[in-house]
């Protein structure tokens, strides 16, 4: 329990098995009252087991579907078993769990809550392309959702009983769609977002990749994900 | 006359292969019936190549030939469309499975894993 909430903490994780019993432990440890749900997106190493030593409840996928298929379940997860807030936290250790309860606080007036970087906390910083490519995205997402976001693609997000509710029966699969479309989605259907600031920390495992080539790609995928989210109904 | 036995043997080994499929119940009926279809249309054409001629010329084609390499061109083209839309659902299809089974599992081993607790609890209570 966070302030009175049943509250599932949603990790999709896809051969993490390096960094995710810290982040399943570190959960638990600042968080007592909560649950902790690791999604194993087909992972061919031992993650699934990892985190199931660390505590977690653990829904292994057969095959990997993305982070959209591994949201999913996770949101059917928290309709199924009635909780009142599901938030999603990436497993590479990036998210402070520290923030839950400020994100979880939020949701009384808010649907669905996106904790960003760039917002005033933490030094993260990009150029290039893909620098481009977030821009445009704030802008239109920030217009679509009639709220200032700066940062679409935050895997940090807080959703309440509403909004898992519709989660669990529609949430895209696709490169992209369980960020840009679902802001989409959700802000058309008259649910209200906003996002707060949060520090981002390095990555436990994993690095991000730099190429600048992949940062066109990024850009121009971005730039079609978007387009088709606003064409779609 | 060559080209009318080539042409027109193709299309008859299609059409064994396409009944021979169906028979061993390799391929679904809605897609064999289409291409049983095609091959209708195809193997007269295969034999009597001028057929479509005066068609072809109503709609300003000087061949028939031509009209036929036309519309088999659109036509494959729209079947794998069609296709790749099929593909499309069957993914959605198997993902929404795939889930089914994560979450099936996950509730199995969570109530497995509270069995063998209790289990191990009355052995301590028993011992105790």
């Amino acid at each position: 329990m966070v302030n009175g909430k049943r509250v599932l903490i949603i990790i999709p994780a896809l051969n993490e098995a390096g960094s995710i019993a810290d982040v399943v432990g570190e959960v638990r440890g600042e968080l007592p009252g909560v649950d902790v749900l690791v999604v194993d997106d087909g992972s061919t190493d031992r993650t699934a087991a990892v985190a199931a030593a660390a505590g977690a409840r653990v829904a292994k996928l057969p095959y990997n579907l993305g982070v959209g298929g591994a949201m999913r379940l996770g949101y059917r997860y928290a309709r199924d078993n009635g909780y009142d807030v599901a938030i999603q936290i990436d497993a590479d250790g990036q998210h402070d769990p520290r923030y839950v309860p400020k994100l979880v606080d939020l949701l009384d007036d808010t649907d669905l809550v996106i904790g960003a970087r760039f917002a005033g906390e933490g030094d993260y910083n990009v150029r290039g392309p893909r620098r481009w490519a977030m821009v445009m995205l704030s802008l239109v997402l920030s217009r679509v959702a009639k709220t200032k976001l700066t940062d679409t693609t935050s895997g940090f997000r807080a959703a309440n009983r509403r909004v898992i509710e519709m989660f669990a029966g529609w949430y895209p699969a696709e490169y992209l769609g369980d960020t840009v479309e679902t802001l989409v989605h959700t802000a058309r259907r008259g649910y209200k977002i906003r996002q707060v600031p949060v520090a981002m920390r390095k990555r436990m495992a994993g690095t991000p990749s730099h190429s600048p080539a992949k940062a066109m790609i990024y850009l121009g995928r971005a730039f079609a994900v978007l387009t088709l989210a606003l064409i779609r109904r | 006359m060559k080209l009318t036995l080539v042409t027109g043997l193709t299309g008859l080994i299609l059409l064994v292969t396409i009944v021979e499929l169906l028979r061993r119940r390799q391929l679904r009926e809605k897609y064999g019936m289409l291409w049983l279809a095609v091959l209708l249309i195809v193997i007269p054409l295969s034999l009597f190549p001028r057929l479509l001629d005066n068609v072809a010329g109503f709609f300003g084609v000087v061949s028939g030939v031509s009209l036929v390499l036309f519309l088999g061109i659109v036509f494959l083209l729209l079947v794998t469309v069609h296709l790749s839309w099929e593909v499309s659902a069957l993914e959605e299809e198997t993902r929404t499975l795939a889930e089914d089974f994560a979450l099936l599992r996950a509730e199995v081993e969570a109530e497995r894993a509270a069995r063998t607790q209790s289990a191990r609890d009355e052995l301590v209570s028993h011992d105790g």
